[in-house]
């Protein structure tokens, strides 16, 4: 355990000395508070909080920011310390293999917690100050995004592991990422929704589809919320699929969860048998 | 009684090419043993498969009595290793990164300070390693494979990049560790510096061993003449000759100076007749075989087979 928090604390601070995290937090921040100033609009007097339309803007947003900021950092982490020989020299200490990805994990990890929390937190802080009036459900549904955001990030993370323990080079590993951020952020919903109107509710029954979604960690995490609170469902439009999704949020969390586990367990397998 | 490193008829493939094909050997405790070779004999696999971050494809391994893909813990704890090129992550501290490595080894931090100081990095310590020279990363390296007082220590190509005045340093603190008990093998093709620096020498060309034994042994057996050179005064080169019973192979190099290249059995009775009352001679230089017509030999030997 103390090998991993050393490997941890090493890349946290790497990242703090790359500017990883201060671009990182930067970036989010920058983000979230624009949609807090220009939130207000659209909202207007639909009667939908104003936390509520920034966490639905915010998620959606997400949904596009997180991975690839998991990936950037993660796709790198073993092929490129193989390149530059670094992990030779590590795997020559009394060091497992499985202790190096799980303490680069929770480094990295450490680094994203800490840009999602602070870059949101600053934006809920700013409609706060603005706004007296925020309910305590509006509270939950911020804390929902957020903690789930990191989850999303750590998914994403795990999938750079595997693509970094199984790449050849860095530069594949570079292009096999963004293909991955390409399919699991635009294609697969695209593809989902052609069939969908292709199949005209034929074929594809709503378990299917339910699958077919947790198939998908960016769309469990839209679905958890955007149809978190009755309130966001019906300000996010999302109030007609609730009811045909018929997904508990607790499935969606150990969907993701499992998007974590899975890829980390396949990355530990293909970094063990890797040959330095 | 077992050695430290032991190596047994040990291979390892890469699909066709055979990287290491059947090498024995071993070292012991305070032996100074250097791997010779071109690049791509052998000599990084080896060491890989010492490391255990290779597997051999047959044949046995063993380091410090235990199988180093096992990856026991105690072992690699006893282990120091300087990798070709050795990097480190630029945009941290040279006493960070020691620190770090201190601690993976389960040391504590003040060692770091302690080895930092020792290798003469002690003034650039809280400095970027991104600003180091080249000199000065490998004395970070050296300084990581140091920690904790290794029982065996693989070096690869550790003198590579160094200026000579740092190259000294770096085989005072071989032989300091030599004295201390430490197995030392590390890997060349700079052959003449390992000149009293390496008290074993194994040369290897692709993936096999071809010769291994002390420097004097190799000399022994290669049987390579020594070169030896005599010098008088001015115009005295042809009284030499004359001297020496112009013996077949002696070369005029100048007005003053003839040469002989002597076999083992011819070089005393060369010197025996040289050094007779009278010998118009002022000086005498005998320069044995370097390395470098050893390991020439060994790989023509090896050629002719």
């Amino acid at each position: 355990m103390k090998t991993i928090l050393l490997l941890s604390a090493k890349e946290l601070r790497e990242g703090l000395r790359n500017r990883w995290v201060i671009a990182a937090t930067g970036l989010l921040a920058a983000l979230a508070l624009t949609l807090v100033f220009l939130g207000s609009a659209p909202a207007g007097t639909v009667g939908a909080g104003a936390l509520d339309v920034v966490v639905i803007s915010l998620a959606s947003l997400t949904i596009f920011v997180v991975p690839l900021i998991a990936l950037l950092i993660s796709h790198d982490a073993i092929v490129g310390e193989i390149e530059r020989g670094t992990m030779t020299l590590l795997l020559s200490y009394p060091v497992r293999r499985r202790q190096v990805l799980l303490g680069k994990f929770l480094g990295h990890l450490g680094i994203l917690a800490f840009a999602t929390c602070v870059g949101y937190g600053l934006a809920a802080l700013a409609l706060a100050a603005t706004d007296k009036g925020i309910g305590g459900e509006s509270w939950t549904a911020f804390a929902t995004m957020t903690a789930s955001s990191v989850l999303l990030g750590a998914v994403f993370v795990a999938i750079g592991y595997l693509v970094s323990a199984l790449a050849r080079d860095r530069g594949t590993a570079a292009g096999i990422a963004i293909g991955i951020w390409l399919v699991f952020v635009v294609i697969y919903d695209m593809a989902l929704l052609g069939i969908l109107v292709a199949d005209q509710g034929h074929h594809v029954s709503g378990g299917a589809l339910n699958a077919l979604l947790l198939f998908n960690p960016t769309d469990a995490y839209r679905i958890l919320n955007l149809s978190g609170s009755n309130e966001i469902a019906a300000a996010s439009g999302m109030a007609g699929s609730v009811q045909s999704v018929a997904l508990a949020p607790l499935a969606l969390i150990a969907a993701l969860a499992a998007w974590v586990a899975g890829p980390m367990a396949l990355a530990a397998l293909a970094f063990s048998r890797r040959e330095l | 009684m077992s050695f430290n490193i032991e190596l047994d008829a040990v291979a390892r493939h890469y699909g066709s090419v055979k990287a290491v094909d059947g090498v024995s050997f071993s070292a012991d405790a305070g032996e100074v043993v250097a791997l010779v070779g071109h690049n791509g004999a052998g000599k990084t696999t080896l060491i890989k498969l010492m490391l255990g971050l290779a597997r051999p494809t047959s044949g046995s391994v063993s380091v410090l009595g235990q199988d180093p893909a096992d990856g026991d813990v105690t072992v690699r704890r006893r282990l120091g290793y300087l990798p070709e090129n050795v990097s480190f992550n630029p945009v941290l501290t040279g006493r960070e990164t020691l620190r770090f490595y201190v601690q993976l080894k389960g040391r504590r931090p003040k060692e770091a300070d302690a080895l930092l100081e020792r290798i003469g990095l002690a003034h650039a310590a809280d400095r970027r390693i991104g600003t180091y020279s080249k000199g000065m990363r490998q004395r970070l390296g050296l300084a990581q494979a140091m920690i904790g007082k290794p029982a065996v220590l693989l070096l690869d190509e550790p003198t590579t990049g160094l200026d000579p005045e740092l190259r000294q340093q770096f085989y005072g603190i071989v032989r300091e560790m030599q004295a201390a008990g430490t197995t030392v093998l590390l890997s060349s093709h700079a052959l003449n510096e390992l000149e009293g620096n390496a008290g074993r020498v194994v040369i290897l060309d692709e993936g096999r061993k071809i010769a291994d034994g002390s420097l004097d042994e190799l000399r022994r057996i290669a049987r390579l003449p020594t070169r030896i050179r005599l010098t008088s005064g001015e115009g005295g080169a042809r009284r030499l000759r004359e001297w020496m019973g112009e013996p077949k192979g002696l070369r005029q190099i100048n007005g003053h100076i003839v040469e002989i290249d002597a076999t083992p059995e011819y070089k005393a009775a060369f010197l025996r007749r040289a050094a007779g009352e009278g010998a118009p001679f002022e000086d005498l230089d005998m320069v044995p075989p370097g390395l470098d017509e050893l390991y020439a030999h060994f790989l023509a030997g090896r050629a002719s087979q």
